[in-house]
């Protein structure tokens, strides 16, 4: 599709770590020392560094936006960075890490290939960092970076870098993490971030940049199971090219696997099968079409379909149910109690389902799980069960986060209160019209 | 075996495109705020990407100081023309006319002025959403904007009360008298537009591209000379081969000394550049929070 002679990938990757960890200042150090800062910008550090700063130029000044955030000194919310070195182009989502603000750091890591994890090399392995392992986890970020930060503060002491490595190691089999990466670094001057560093002889590894730059990112979506969940139903009205005149488009992203012209798929939750007759897009028709592109599907027979349906691959189908269970992120001041009831939005559609029962609460510090749970408040994550007034066609979240992820919403306020994982399906979807052939 | 792979490109544009059918499918009567300037030209593109072979099922609306580059209003409504939608225009003189807007004393740039003819442009056409060619990183307070930017009955936008956003799920749910402002380039960088911009082929307002000017010398910028602004006795004037990095009104654009006259041109010289485009946009340097002062007041 890319007319330009160096294609260069996308990497989005997203950091959290407490309040004075130095997270700012490590994304300060990474926007400045890669040169992805501009005059302007160091002007307006340097003009700050003299209000505030005594003169000292303040690297977290670049990332701390809001005024609010400035004068309290902490990252209030998630803001993205942008950057870009000739291997590839970078998304930075910079989440506070204070306690209370897991909802953010979720949030930031929802999207992210992967996870920064900052830690004061003077305080080692605390609850903040188990936290931030653990949302990396559940969320099934692909990538981790344990970045020991503060290196020069303990004389750039080996031992001390093999100890938190140790510390961290020790809860790391529990968790759903596959890559996990450890660099000693200082993101106030600057070592192992950008140019690898003169006090650390004992560390064979990459740079922070480094990594970030090769890490292999190309296998983060799912391709292999075909997923494509309507939109918007493309239909021209008054067509001025007659040929359009009986287009029937489903318009939509897909959220898992590939799609060919000519592959038997079925509508779900109907049943309907056809076949994909078109792949079109306004830069001509596709052969096939993989996740996440966006594509507008045309099929042999004209079924109806609305916003909301799924087509899937009729040999590879999805699970079906209107009985849900999921691990959720509670993120709204107002307790989540059994038997509530929401809005929920799923792929493209979204219906109202209630929370039934709480079953447990993740400790986050120990990872153990806690029953008899009456309620899970702000930044609390747990297992929930939730029945819809509609089955969902769905994956599990570890097979496909795109089909197995959803959000709640709570009706009166709309306020996003939820971000729910879906565990895996216990049975495929039964289609509603059996045997039913065009 | 066939790489499934995308490229930076490819991946901004299917994140764009699955926005704006969003918007499409979730909001009653949205629009696109369309101002002629390069990244509106991308969300146009983008329209097409999301809805062809219908029609774009959204008018365009453009919120005119007055005081716009008359190459941009030429450009704008021949590109509004040429895709076959309905563009609604808005002005501030007529805003100051009707008394829905007032000058400040001495208040010379209209920026501050198009808030409140923009908030009355919705509640005419009673729009739900406006989708913007905002990107974060033009700027701080816009690198904590949602894509899905929720704004109260009064415009206003509330940093610290954003609606989370996961995934690739968007809530566009509002109550009566609430709007969403949809900024589909959020991860977009300036450098990504102009790339899109040359893998598309689009036409661009002739002023990006470099051209003879009168120009003033102001607040450290050269900026376009213009009856509405005479310079002081002690402000230079001089002509120059200049071009726009970016548009805002005549008054408050500064121009770089370029020889880009392509868009290859104007890459190579972003790629080389040693400020930002914003830096060149006398409405921010106000105060560090200019923008972040005007995006709670109802600002695009």
């Amino acid at each position: 599709m890319s007319t330009l002679s160096h294609p260069v990938d996308l990497l989005r990757f997203n950091t959290c770590g407490s309040v004075d960890d130095g997270k700012s200042t490590l994304i300060g150090r990474l926007l400045y020392d890669s040169k992805s800062l501009m005059e302007d910008q160091i002007e307006a550090l340097e003009r700050s560094a003299d209000i505030t700063g005594g003169g000292q130029i303040n690297l977290a000044n670049l990332t701390d936006g809001l005024r609010a955030e400035r004068e309290q000194g902490i990252t209030i919310d998630v803001a993205y960075r942008y950057f870009a070195t000739p291997r590839r182009k970078f998304i930075i989502a910079d989440t506070p890490g204070h306690v209370q603000y897991t909802r953010n750091m979720v949030t930031g890591a929802s999207t992210a290939n992967l996870s920064i994890i900052l830690i004061d090399a003077r305080q080692g392995v605390i609850e903040q960092s188990r936290r931030h392992a653990i949302i990396a986890s559940l969320l099934r970020i692909p990538h981790l970076v344990v970045a020991i930060n503060k290196m020069d503060l303990v004389d750039w002491s080996h031992e001390r870098f093999l100890e938190i490595q140790d510390q961290f190691e020790e809860f790391l089999p529990r968790l759903d993490i596959k890559d996990v990466k450890f660099i000693p670094v200082s993101a106030l001057n600057g070592d192992n971030i950008v140019t690898a560093s003169p006090h650390t002889p004992w560390y064979p590894g990459p740079t922070l940049l480094g990594h970030l730059e090769t890490v292999h990112i190309a296998s983060d979506w799912n391709l292999t199971n075909f997923r494509f969940p309507v939109q918007w139903v493309n239909r021209p009205n008054n067509p001025t090219d007659h040929s359009l005149h009986d287009f029937r488009g489903l318009s939509g992203q897909v959220s898992g696997g590939v799609v060919k012209v000519g592959q038997k798929v079925m509508v779900l939750p109907s049943g309907f099968t056809s076949t994909v007759k078109q792949i079109w897009t306004i830069d001509g028709p596709l052969e096939e079409a993989f996740s996440p592109q966006s594509v507008t599907l045309v099929l042999e027979h004209d079924l109806d379909i609305s916003r909301g349906d799924v087509i899937v691959d009729a040999s590879d189908l999805p699970g079906a149910s209107n009985e849900l269970h999921a691990k959720i992120c509670w993120m709204a001041p107002r307790p989540l109690t059994a038997g509530r009831q929401f809005l929920l939005k799923h792929t493209t559609q979204t219906v109202k389902a209630a929370v039934t029962a709480i079953e447990d609460r993740i400790n986050i510090s120990t990872f153990d799980k806690e029953t008899e749970v009456a309620e899970l408040s702000m930044n609390d994550l747990g297992e929930v069960r939730i029945k819809t007034a509609k089955p969902l066609v769905y994956d599990g979240y570890g097979t496909n986060r795109l089909t197995g992820s959803f959000i709640l919403i709570e009706p009166g306020t709309n306020a996003t209160v939820g971000a729910g994982m879906l565990l895996p399906p216990i049975e495929a979807a039964r289609p509603e019209y059996k045997d039913f052939a065009i | 075996m066939k790489s499934y792979h995308l490229d930076h490109l490819d991946y901004l544009e299917t994140e764009a495109i699955h926005i704006m059918r969003e918007v499409a499918s979730e909001f009653e009567l949205p629009a696109i705020l369309f101002s002629g300037g390069k990244d509106s030209i991308c969300l146009l593109r983008l329209a097409e990407k999301a809805f062809r072979p219908s029609d774009i099922p959204m008018p365009f609306l453009n919120v005119a100081t007055g005081h716009e580059f008359p190459e941009l209003l030429e450009f704008r409504d021949r590109r509004a023309k040429e895709l076959g939608a309905k563009l609604i225009i808005r002005t501030v003189d007529e805003a100051l006319e009707k008394g829905l807007a007032v000058q400040a004393p001495g208040q010379i740039s209209r920026n501050q002025l198009q808030i409140p003819v923009l908030l009355a442009a919705i509640e005419e056409f009673r729009f739900d959403a406006c989708i913007g060619g905002a990107r974060r990183d033009e700027e701080k307070a816009r690198a904590k904007e949602r894509f899905f930017s929720f704004r109260d009955s009064f415009g206003q936008w509330d940093p610290k009360n954003q609606r989370p956003e996961i995934w690739n799920l968007y809530n566009g749910r509002l109550n009566p008298g609430e709007n969403m402002r949809v900024f589909p380039l959020s991860n977009w960088t300036e450098m990504d537009v102009w790339e899109y911009i040359k893998r598309e082929k689009l036409e661009v307002p002739s002023i990006y591209f470099s051209h003879p000017r009168k120009c003033v010398r102001r607040h450290g910028q050269w900026q376009p000379y213009t009856e509405l602004l005479p310079p002081k006795a002690t402000e230079e004037v001089k002509d120059l081969i200049v071009r726009v990095r970016t548009i805002g009104d005549i008054i408050s654009t500064g121009c770089v000394e370029s020889p880009a006259t392509t868009v290859d041109d104007i890459i190579a010289e972003i790629a080389a550049a040693r400020v930002t485009e914003r830096g060149s946009r006398a409405d921010d340097k106000v105060s560090e929070a200019a923008m972040e002062d005007r995006k709670k007041a109802g600002y695009f």
